[in-house]
């Protein structure tokens, strides 16, 4: 198994209280990708500050108007338009940090959500976001819907709450772990000659195509789960 | 006792390998939602792209289930629990 790499690695090493803690892979991966998205933000903010409102919009402020009314038009679409205002923005944040972190395996990082560490604490605000919605707007409801249809239902729909943040995570972990594993394996075993022409397709495959539509995934579910919870009218 | 060690691994090998049969359920469930989903466009072809995001977003959770199979075997070769 020589030059197939795709574990996390622990690079510094930090005694907190009795325990050894690591700055691993991850860490590190993740710092690098908030900076890009942190500068990004800023370049976009100045430009769209700079910009004249009188003309049409050119060049990459075209690309972000595109990419912020997208992602608009799609909370609107599943959320309502009580609820769509206030998860905008989290939505928006989320599928730019997935989608980042998910292609950043093209860019030769490891990719953070290749860690159960990175994915579960997303799905547990989502869980907690689920949760928080489902008191505010339904009050007492939400208690009763725990012993639907009768009373006892209510382990099991206390599991399904709780499977909810688990298949959540699981499922975006072991996608990109996949993709990961597969292409290490593929570069570390084939014989050199064999790698200058075919891994592109394979790229396009498990980093484009799966790291895009899981981003897309898990922001879809997060919409669609907080949604159903809240239950609003319109 | 290090007879019993190697019979582990030996054995969270082919337990591993039966994990990621799980994948076959899912294959085939998403081979049913492609074919309704190609059949759906085939009807009205002005719904492509709704029915397109509904089938994608079908199709990622009924891999859920192949994918915990992977995470079980993932979790016998790396990270096992036996030894």
């Amino acid at each position: 198994m020589e030059g197939v790499d795709f574990y996390v690695h622990g690079y510094l090493p930090i005694q907190i209280g009795g325990a050894t803690v690591y700055i691993t892979t991850s860490h590190v991966c993740l710092v690098i990708i908030m900076a890009i998205l942190i500068v990004f933000a800023i370049v976009a903010n100045r430009m769209i500050r700079n910009a004249d409102p009188a003309k049409a919009p050119s060049g990459m402020l075209n690309v972000i108007e595109l990419a912020v009314e997208t992602v608009d038009k799609l909370v609107y679409d599943n959320m309502g338009r009580k609820l769509a205002p206030r998860f905008c923005n989290y939505i928006g944040v989320v599928f730019m940090l997935l989608l980042t972190c998910n292609l950043s395996g093209l860019f030769g990082l490891r990719p953070p959500t290749a860690d159960y560490g990175v994915t579960l604490p997303l799905a547990l605000i989502t869980f907690v976001m689920i949760q928080y919605q489902g008191i505010k707007w339904q009050k007492w409801g939400k208690l009763k819907g725990l012993f639907e249809p009768i009373f006892v239902f209510f382990p099991v729909n206390l599991i399904s709450e709780f499977a909810t943040p688990i298949s959540l995570s699981l499922r975006l972990f072991a996608n990109i772990l996949s993709g990961t594993m597969m292409m290490a394996l593929i570069y570390g075993l084939l014989p050199s000659v064999i790698l200058w022409a075919w891994p592109a397709a394979l790229h396009a495959y498990l980093d484009v195509f799966a790291g895009a539509l899981q981003a897309y995934v898990f922001a879809m579910l997060t919409m669609v789960f907080i949604a159903n919870a809240a239950e609003t009218d319109d | 006792m290090e007879m019993t060690e190697a019979i582990i691994r030996a054995a969270s090998a082919i337990g591993a390998g039966l994990a990621v049969i799980a994948g076959i359920g899912p294959g085939v469930g998403q081979g049913i939602a492609a074919g309704y989903g190609a059949s759906a466009v085939g009807r009205n072809p002005g719904a492509r792209g709704e029915v397109m995001s509904t089938m994608l977003l079908g199709q990622a959770v009924a891999e859920t289930t192949g994918l915990y199979g992977l995470a079980v075997a993932m979790i016998l070769l790396f990270a096992n629990p036996l030894i």
